[in-house]
């Protein structure tokens, strides 16, 4: 049996030797490994990712990602800061859409303390979340693009990012980092101006897309360096834990606000793009078309805001939702109520996971509580962090040149996968 | 009335099944779960069968995540959560696990979903649960000569010797500094 394997395994050397040799004849590199360190300063690895490669010539051979670099300790903070005073740092995880780290954490306490969620916030939270996918989406494309050598694509997209960023200002005096959700609603309501910039800005946008899909879906460079690049079958996506774009790219049609709908998504009308080859492309492809249906949700969820005008946005639960700021201001008990929320919330003892359709993937916080006003876990599951840990196996064995699309298009943020 | 004295007779006996449970020493879960996610326990020993069991035969084709509890000055200490998650039934459930305090080991289930192995080596980073099996289990978020296990309750906010590492980085390049200079100016 031995002697069997062994004589094959020579065959099979020397066939390697032989095709390799006749294919990389005036290579003389070729059969010298050599290691190559890609980052963790790197523009092409999108904040800061190392990668050791083993090329053999153009080839990579053996790829191993390290990470860690931007290693802040968010689960040990939220174990020792308390429950609400953690809701600001989950704005720095993954910092392309703060919004959508806020709801998802939101959702989990809501779980553990059972408090309702009133309609109107609900509506509010929806239609931030998409304007939030719509702008890491945009920072998927402009930033690969770039990366590939498309200039004009990584100004496109973020001139309607700096839209969505002046409407995210309007509604809520931050650009970046809002932290406008909270337990049991969101912080305040939409108003006018808010109302009239995102009624023009989803005017404008589909005109947009179809501005980037010129650019892109039919240029002869983009589709060469994207098409058969990163090839997943179904199975080994869902083996290797893949969600979200990278997972629907590869065929599989699962998407967390259609299966297991929160924030009341099941009365939104909207498709779920899927891919059929699982590659860069088919990936680029379905997150191109999850921006038009983003755009749609948000046309809807206006209308919803308009027909609810003046209802309530807060739950009205003083052991964990915190009052109105107005109110703060004017009564004394609403500023005890408030103090003793920040300071001393206490969740009652369970376990919650909430899991939600984040830009990047399936996005949750598993919160464990024993009765105390410190969480006794706080787990993160960041869909970024998985992406990372396809990179080795979609690029062994292919050229260096790849590299860049893959990491560009399997989409992650290095504040969420190093936390 | 029938039906009211058979609905109080059942009540009775399962109040009484309860209790008779209560005092063989069954205690009700502590931390149920308050997502209606279902919860099993499996011991260790039965845990990698079971969650095979559950990627072949159930359809939870995926490991949604893999972490651990710390439930410091208790014991047993450290609770294994591995949370699976099926697409065609658009379900999920939690399986826990009970480990050693002193020494946690837990076998792999990279074997089963490739997937889970950054989650474990997290959690190894973490809590300094050893994975049996796990092919390149190392640090992967903090240093790797780094001591300590951060995540363990006895682990304090503000990190132990948080800057030793660079220190010693940075002593031995002013040392290569100074060798150089040393070098050029003979």
């Amino acid at each position: 049996m031995s002697e069997r394997s062994d004589s094959l395994r020579t065959e099979v050397l020397e066939y390697e030797r032989g095709a390799s040799a006749s294919q990389w004849s005036d290579d003389p590199l070729h059969g010298e490994l050599m290691t190559l360190n890609m980052g963790p300063q790197h523009p092409a690895t999108h904040g800061v990712l190392r990668i050791i490669v083993t090329m053999d010539g153009e080839t990579m051979r053996e790829v191993e990602p390290v990470v860690g670099y931007l290693h802040r300790g968010k689960e040990k903070s939220c174990e020792s800061l308390g429950w609400m005073k953690f809701m600001p740092h989950t704005d720095r995880m993954d910092y392309v859409q703060p919004l959508l780290n806020n709801v998802a954490y939101a959702l989990s306490m809501e779980k553990l303390a059972c408090v309702e969620v009133p309609e109107r916030a609900q509506i509010i939270r929806v239609l931030l979340m998409e304007l939030s996918r719509i702008s890491a989406h945009l920072i998927y494309l402009g930033t690969t693009g770039i990366d590939l050598g498309a200039i004009s694509i990584f100004f496109a997209a973020f001139k309607e990012r700096e839209a969505i960023y002046d409407i995210l200002d309007a509604y809520s005096g931050h650009r970046m980092h809002n932290t406008y959700i909270r337990i049991g609603g969101v912080y305040a309501d939409i108003e006018e101006p808010v109302f009239e910039r995102t009624a023009e800005f989803l005017k404008t946008f589909p005109a947009a897309v179809d501005d980037f899909e010129k650019l892109l879906t039919g240029n002869r460079i983009w589709y060469d360096r994207n098409r058969n690049i990163g090839v997943i079958d179904r199975a080994s996506a869902l083996a290797w834990c893949l969600t979200g774009p990278n997972l629907r790219g590869a065929g599989v049609e699962y998407d967390v606000r259609k299966q297991e709908p929160y924030c009341g998504y099941e009365r939104y009308d909207f498709d779920v793009p899927v891919g059929t080859l699982g590659d860069c492309y088919d990936r680029y492809l379905v997150r191109i078309e999850e921006m038009r249906q983003s755009a749609r949700i948000c046309r809807q969820a206006l209308d919803l805001l308009r027909k609810t005008e003046g209802a309530e946005f807060l739950a009205e639960d003083r052991r964990y939702v915190l009052p109105p700021k107005g109110d703060v201001h004017r009564s004394m008990e609403e500023l005890i109520y408030q103090f003793k929320i920040v300071t001393d919330l206490r969740l009652p003892k369970g376990e919650a996971y909430v899991p939600v359709e984040s830009s990047k993937g399936e996005l949750g916080f598993f919160l464990a509580s024993d009765g105390t006003n410190k969480p006794l876990r706080c787990h993160v599951r960041a869909p970024g962090f998985l992406n990372v840990q396809a990179i080795p196996m979609l690029a062994r064995g292919r050229l260096f040149s790849d590299m860049v699309s893959l990491i560009g298009s399997l989409d992650f943020v290095m504040g969420e996968v190093d936390r | 009335m029938i039906g009211l004295g058979v609905g109080i007779d059942y009540s009775l006996f399962i109040v009484t099944r309860f209790r008779q449970l209560l005092h063989e020493g069954l205690e009700p879960r502590e931390l149920s779960p308050r997502d209606g996610m279902t919860a099993v326990e499996l011991p260790l020993e039965r845990l990698v069968e079971g969650l095979a069991r559950l990627a072949e035969r159930a359809g939870f084709a995926s490991a949604s995540l893999i972490t651990a509890v710390d439930h410091h000055p208790k014991s047993p200490r450290f609770r294994l959560v591995h949370q699976l998650w099926s697409v065609d039934h658009a379900d999920r459930v939690r399986i826990e696990t009970w480990l050693d305090d002193k020494e946690p080991v837990a076998p792999t289930v990279t074997h089963i979903w490739p997937g889970s192995a950054y989650m474990e080596r997290e959690c190894f980073d973490m809590f300094g649960i050893r994975f049996e099996g796990h092919a390149g289990l190392k640090r992967i978020l903090m240093p790797e000569e780094y001591d300590h296990f951060p995540l363990r309750k006895e682990f304090p906010h503000q990190g132990i010797e948080p800057d030793r590492l660079y220190r010693a980085w940075e002593r031995e390049r002013r040392e290569q500094f100074f060798e150089r200079l040393a070098e050029e100016s003979r």
